[in-house]
């Protein structure tokens, strides 16, 4: 359950920058997952020459963020204008360099990236109940950076920009909103939150190529349930999918045992558990076709 | 008849006497690359009819490539060697399936229907690789069927796709120059207003949808002959982004998009390939490239000129 939680967080952070891309700038960015395998990598890489992990993961953060402005401001940019077609096409294209250029910097061997000396043993949460301290810090950041986040968006001058320029881009420019450093931005905060995935998810996951892709899916499951665009249903579907996905992998093969026989329970189980979410998804959007929480009406 | 009829009769012409001479100069990979290159040419040309004519972006289309090869290869692993069985059977199958998806998924729109079919082939995915006696994650090799009439070797696989091909192409031409055609390309341009006029255009999507479901597990099934194995990378949705960006490249709607694209892109990887490991990169590069700069795809390109 808390693994859940602890999943369904750090999908969050990856489904927030993404469902703040796709509703404000009314763009769909598959390179989304690969901003998440840039700040692993990163992150791996200042940890092993800092030595210490919260400086290096910072660094990560930093970079990866410069690296998303970079990339908004050379590339996507001229997308924003054209359909969803080419988004996904141009966006497909970007994570095919960008593995291929991680891939040439940092080899194609998985890297080793450990938890911090500090957080990597059991800590006891209830009497009895040990859970491992690095999970545990996973869910404090979470939830730290989703308040931030949250605070953000509602109550601050930016955050206005931002929704104005989401409902009409024309008009909140002409009310002399700096849409286009505002766009820029934006971009940089979806890819620290990305890179602080990507570091926190480390130490868990493996870091290697082609990361980015799996959890990227997992992230559009995330914000098509959610609704595109909001952030309180980013937070709702990540913990949804995130609860789901850990449950139904940890109890389903013991429910199917029950009924079925032991052979068909260990060969349909995992099978259904990765269904799961997926089937969710398509029932959330049978029933309501614009998401949980629709960001727009 | 087109304007510029005898391009393909030409190309068709060049297509048939190529194997002889690849053998003569001893290029004979070369036949195995073009036969390749002709079963993807059939599969996104399915996918032009929905993405292109229709204007459904399905990010779910190698569920129905990939079951037409899985089930070529399950039915050959269950002793069944008849290709007469084999074929209609995965076709039915992929048929049925796209049925299943269209149904549910038509129901929704715009970026929706894109992140719904790609759900849906997530699920297909996951399934099949979750069959461990069909092989799993290592995929199922498939033994060639047995057609009867000839055997099926590299050459004489190289024919049979070619004539699939071209009557799936001359069918596929048919189509869209048809009644049911016209609608659907007035569907992608405004759905309302067809509705207005008063076309089922939830009939006329799903069945195109189950048409190009169809195709696409044909061409699967032909795939699954080709390396006589059937591997999950067939259901992967990097292969749904790699059908689509053969369309794009190819020209969206354009009806030599599908083929356009499917050589273009096949023969640019197979030379970047050969020139380094990081060919993903080169692929990528020009991707974006087209992408920027020729919405329109390389048949949109001869199409400027001729207009």
């Amino acid at each position: 359950m808390l693994n859940g939680v602890q999943f369904g967080l750090m999908l969050f952070l990856l489904a927030a920058g993404l469902t703040l891309v796709f509703g404000i700038m009314d763009m769909i960015n598959l390179a989304h997952g690969s901003l998440y395998m840039i700040g692993a990598y990163l992150t791996a890489t200042f940890v092993g020459i800092t030595g210490v992990f919260w400086l290096g993961v910072l660094l990560a953060v930093v970079g990866t963020a410069l690296i998303g402005m970079l990339l908004e401001f050379s590339i996507l940019r001229q997308l924003y204008r054209r359909d969803h077609l080419s988004q996904v096409l141009a966006t497909f294209a970007l994570i095919l360099i960008i593995n291929e250029v991680v891939r040439i910097i940092w080899g194609s061997q998985p890297l080793l990236l450990s938890a911090p000396e500090g957080l990597s043993g059991p800590i006891e949460i209830l009497p009895g109940l040990n859970y491992s301290a690095f999970r545990l810090t996973i869910i404090g950041v979470g939830l730290v950076v989703a308040m931030g986040l949250f605070l953000l968006v509602n109550n601050t001058r930016v955050g206005m920009w931002l929704r104005a320029g989401a409902s009409n881009r024309e008009m909140a420019q002409a009310m002399g909103v700096p849409i286009k450093p505002l766009f820029t931005l934006l971009f940089g905060v979806g890819a620290a939150l990305c890179a602080i995935a990507g570091a926190f998810l480390g130490p868990i996951l493996a870091v290697q190529v082609g990361m980015g892709e799996s959890i990227l899916i997992l992230a559009f499951v995330v914000i098509v349930i959610g609704g595109i665009g909001s952030v309180k249903g980013a937070l709702v579907g990540a913990l949804l999918v995130g609860i789901v996905d850990t449950a139904g992998r940890a109890f389903l093969p013991l429910l199917l045992s029950q009924v079925a026989s032991p052979e068909v329970a260990s060969n349909l189980g995992p099978a259904l558990a990765s269904i799961l979410i997926y089937l969710l998804m398509a029932v959330v959007l049978f029933f309501k076709p614009q998401g949980l929480f629709p960001a727009r009406t | 008849m087109p304007r510029n009829w005898p391009i393909p009769l030409v190309l068709l012409g060049l297509l048939l006497v190529f194997p002889p001479i690849a053998s003569a100069t001893g290029l004979e990979f070369y036949t195995g690359l073009v036969t390749k290159i002709m079963i993807f040419a059939l599969a996104a040309s399915s996918l032009n009819l929905i993405l292109g004519y229709g204007g459904m972006v399905s990010f779910g289309h190698a569920a129905y490539f990939g079951v037409g090869a899985y089930a070529a290869a399950i039915l050959a692993r269950e002793g069944v060697s008849s290709a007469w069985v084999i074929w209609p059977v995965a076709m039915v199958l992929s048929g049925l399936l796209a049925f299943l998806i269209g149904a549910i998924c038509l129901r929704t729109r715009g970026v929706y229907f894109i992140m719904i079919t790609l759900a849906f082939a997530q699920m297909i995915y996951f399934l099949v690789v979750s069959f461990k006696q069909y092989g799993g994650e290592d995929g199922l090799r498939a033994r060639r069927p047995d057609f009867g009439l000839f055997e099926l070797s590299d050459t004489t696989l190289y024919y049979l796709t070619l004539a699939v091909l071209t009557a799936v192409l001359y069918a596929l031409y048919r189509l869209v120059n048809s009644r049911f055609g016209r609608v659907l390309q007035a569907i992608r341009e405004n759905e309302s207003r067809a509705a207005t006029i008063g076309y089922p255009v939830y009939q006329f999507q799903l069945a195109a949808f189950v048409i190009a479901g169809v195709l696409a597990g044909l061409a699967g099934v032909l795939m699954a002959h080709y390396t006589q194995y059937a591997s999950p990378n067939l259901l992967a949705w990097q292969q749904s982004g790699h059908l689509m960006m053969m369309v794009i490249l190819g020209g969206v709607g354009q009806f030599w998009g599908g083929v356009l694209g499917a050589a273009t892109l096949l023969i640019v990887e197979e030379i970047l390939q050969d020139l380094t490991i990081y060919w993903q990169l080169g692929v990528g590069l020009i991707l974006l490239l087209i992408v920027l700069f020729a919405p329109m795809g390389i048949a949109g390109l001869f199409g400027r000129r001729a207009r």
